[in-house]
């Protein structure tokens, strides 16, 4: 490293709020807090609070006027927030969007030169910074060939190699598998040393051994704010029903299945899946029936993602079968990659990984009516079902917003909704439970749980170990291939 | 993406600035462009075929970047015999389409051109990274940070626009919509996912903006290069080589008396 670690970032947050241009109502409003240097505070929330929005407003990245209306202010050491941007390091959720260049290297160098560093110093800095962070890769390695804990990590060791007093990380390991969040987690403590840290994170159990204070943000700015512990025993109560994660278990324990299942509806034999025309994963064998759920679980790569599009018809199987049984396909064909669409609609729904692309229309109400309209439903039955997820799902107040405008939790659980409003016999869902907080998780998964009390199936592709302890029957856990060979 | 992945290695022609290949490269067209006749060209192509063992660019690799070549330069060819300028002993016609030897002349040059010109782009843009480029646009050439990186982050995004578009096309099958019938159907479908593509490009473009000034992009601070990049004796010699191709060209061409000014027809 060029120094030794740097001193704290004091933040003082000062009456201050946003509204995003697009929108009516504030974001995030009437926030006052002030941050003491080398502090290491925990930001909770429920979904849609405004805590993403608070945490770019530390980081100096919420824009000018026409981005949307700023009320308040926040200081980093006495300084506009906007102005003091090379005393913050951020790291946000998305490990596919943060490596800006195309080596290890040369992504780790980014931030240095931007901030004018000598190029002597940074070729010093480099290597230090990814030993700091546990990245053990040649330097001229893509940054697209890395896993996702990977890039997570070189995203920390890129901001740690510019030095910031002050380190934002959004969301970090939401997107990793439970190495890849244990990996991260160490990287960030090990190498924190006076720094002030402010994480928001919906799975709070992970970070609260690393956390020296929460802060919780309600729909009227802090809701509370204190020392873990206290905070926690204090607010119990409130917490609980504002929706905050608490680090304890959320499943009572018990399955909503029916004890015996019902007919198989959809079955693997051998399966091997992949997108390109050599298989990801091969000799995959699984049943779907009626009322029951399986959970397929594994690290980043093994072709969870992959096995999920193979079942839901939408691509070809790359060796042994994918058959629709009697039950789930009635006068069509076995195979239901050989489907019209329209007939998908009905028997398999699917949650794609990303929900952005899969939304087609320009309001909230409209993506939820798309469904039931394409299945010639008439009109009052499809506001009806409309409503109806709206109103569970907690998105009643967003009908008409446009969809990309929503919180990342928001946007998973409308493309959740989308998928039941036309009632297919076998639910396949990508990471459903993605960036929930604890209310929306336990409305969502008790939805899930209605769809299995009414026969339905459902395959779920997860890293959320209480989605499988509480939901699923059965769980199949997939490897990567490269692991088994070595 | 093969052809996007260029040619590694490490002799020296890899190493060697991009913005002096661009300069040899250019050197070359500059120079048959300003005539067109078989002379110059076919010097040019004769003294670039010569270079190629010297390229660093193997075989089968070449073959396949040299193929639109291969293919762009009879179509020229073919479509100028038919419809070039009349002149000289006419051969046959057919509708619109005469064949004389004025366009049979032309067309020999146009062919020749074609290949002098794209030959050597090919051969060097073969080895150049896209890192090293912008290294060099920006330091050599002194080409604004802003336009420079933004060009090369948004260039690795652009592997992840064929995964988007079979995800849409898949999202569409999901939600029902994707029965299209007929030309119409098809088309109106295909441009939905088009523009889809589109905002998700932008979007994702946005994202990455942010990613870019969080690590002080764009900021007041001077910008710094970790990597330097020099241009020294090879850098020199490549354009000297190209300089050089493109001055026998047209020395070939005066001396035999074909060099004739473009503009001058």
């Amino acid at each position: 490293m060029r120094t030794s670690a740097p001193a704290g970032v004091r933040i003082d947050v000062r009456g201050w709020g946003w509204r995003h241009a697009s929108r009516r109502a504030f974001a995030v409003r009437d926030i006052d807090l002030v941050i003491e240097p080398g502090e290491r505070v925990l930001l909770l929330g429920a979904s849609g609070a405004g805590k993403s929005t608070l945490l770019h407003g530390m980081a100096g990245l919420l824009g000018g006027g026409d981005e949307g209306e700023e009320v308040g202010e926040i200081l980093l050491d006495g300084q506009a927030s906007a102005l003091a941007r090379d005393r913050v390091g951020l790291v946000l959720q998305d490990p596919e969007t943060q490596a800006v260049l195309a080596r290890v290297g040369d992504d780790v160098a980014f931030g240095m030169e931007n901030l004018g560093v000598p190029p002597a110093e940074i070729a010093r800095s480099v290597r230090p910074a990814l030993d700091a962070v546990g990245l053990d890769v040649p330097l001229d390695r893509s940054t697209s060939a890395l896993s996702g804990g990977q890039k997570q990590r070189l995203a920390l060791a890129g901001v740690l190699a510019m030095q910031p007093g002050l380190l934002l990380l959004d969301e970090p390991t939401a997107s990793l598998d439970p190495t890849g969040v244990i990996e991260m987690r160490d990287a960030v403590t090990r190498t924190l040393g006076e720094r002030t840290l402010v994480i928001i994170e919906h799975r709070v159990s992970t970070w609260w051994p690393v956390v020296s204070r929460v802060v919780v943000l309600g729909p009227d700015g802090v809701l509370a704010d204190g020392d873990p512990d206290e905070v926690l025993s204090a607010h119990r109560e409130r917490l609980d029903a504002a929706g905050i994660w608490l680090p304890t278990p959320q499943h009572d324990g018990s399955k909503a299945s029916i004890a015996h299942a019902g007919r198989a509806l959809l079955t693997g034999t051998a399966l091997g899946v992949g997108r390109g025309p050599d298989p990801v994963a091969v000799d995959i064998d699984f049943a779907l029936h009626e009322g029951r759920a399986l959970a397929v679980t594994g690290p980043n790569g093994a072709g969870k993602s992959t096995l999920a599009l193979t079942a839901a018809g939408l691509i070809a199987a790359r060796g042994g079968e994918l058959t629709a049984e009697p039950a789930l396909r009635g006068a069509l064909c076995a195979v239901p990659r050989r489907w019209r669409s329209r007939d998908l609609l009905t028997r398999i729904g699917t949650v794609f990984q990303s929900p952005e692309h899969q939304f087609l229309t320009a309001t909230v109400r409209n993506e939820l009516e798309l469904g039931p309209r394409a299945l010639r439903l008439e009109q009052g039955e499809v506001a009806r079902i409309a409503d109806q997820l709206l109103e569970r799902l907690g998105l009643a107040h967003l009908e008409r917003a446009h969809p990309f405008s929503l919180s990342g939790g928001e946007k998973r659980r409308l493309s959740v909704a989308t998928v039941l409003a036309t009632s297919p016999s076998v639910l396949v869902l990508d990471e459903p439970t993605f960036g929930q907080d604890a209310r929306t998780w336990r409305e969502l998964v008790a939805l899930l749980r209605e769809q299995l009390a009414e026969g339905r199936s459902i395959l779920a592709v997860t890293h959320d170990r209480e989605v499988v302890d509480s939901l699923c029957d059965d769980e199949l856990v997939l490897t990567r291939a490269r692991d088994v060979n070595r | 993406m093969t052809l996007l992945e260029p040619a590694r290695g490490d002799r020296l022609v890899h190493r060697i600035n991009p913005v002096a290949k661009i300069a040899a490269s250019a050197a070359i067209a500059a120079a048959l462009l300003l005539t067109i006749d078989p002379v110059s060209a076919s010097t040019a192509l004769v003294l670039e075929l010569l270079l190629v063992p010297f390229a660093g660019v193997p075989w089968r690799s070449l073959m396949l970047r040299v193929s639109p070549l291969l293919v762009a330069a009879p179509l020229t060819g073919v479509t100028i015999a038919l419809y070039g300028p009349v002149s000289g002993e006419v051969y046959g016609g057919f509708l619109l389409a005469t064949i004389s030897e004025g366009s049979l002349a032309l067309a020999l040059s146009a062919v020749l051109r074609v290949l002098a010109i794209g030959l050597p782009a090919v051969l060097l843009i073969a080895t150049v990274d896209s890192t090293d480029l912008a290294d060099g646009l920006a330091q050599t050439w002194r080409l604004p940070a802003r336009f420079v990186l933004g060009g090369l982050a948004g260039l690795r995004l652009v592997g992840l626009l064929a995964d988007d578009w079979r995800s849409l096309v898949m999202a569409r099958r999901a939600r029902g919509v994707a029965d299209v019938g007929g030309v119409l159907g098809r088309v109106r479908f295909f441009s939905g996912v088009a523009f889809a593509l589109l905002v998700l490009a932008v979007r994702r473009a946005g994202t990455l903006s942010t990613a870019m000034e969080a690590r002080g992009f764009g900021g007041a601070n001077q910008r710094t290069w970790a990597r330097e990049a020099h241009f020294g004796t090879a850098e020199w010699a490549i354009t000297a080589i190209g300089v050089a191709i493109a001055v026998l060209a047209t020395v070939a061409a005066i001396t035999l008396g074909t060099w004739n000014f473009i503009g001058a027809r």
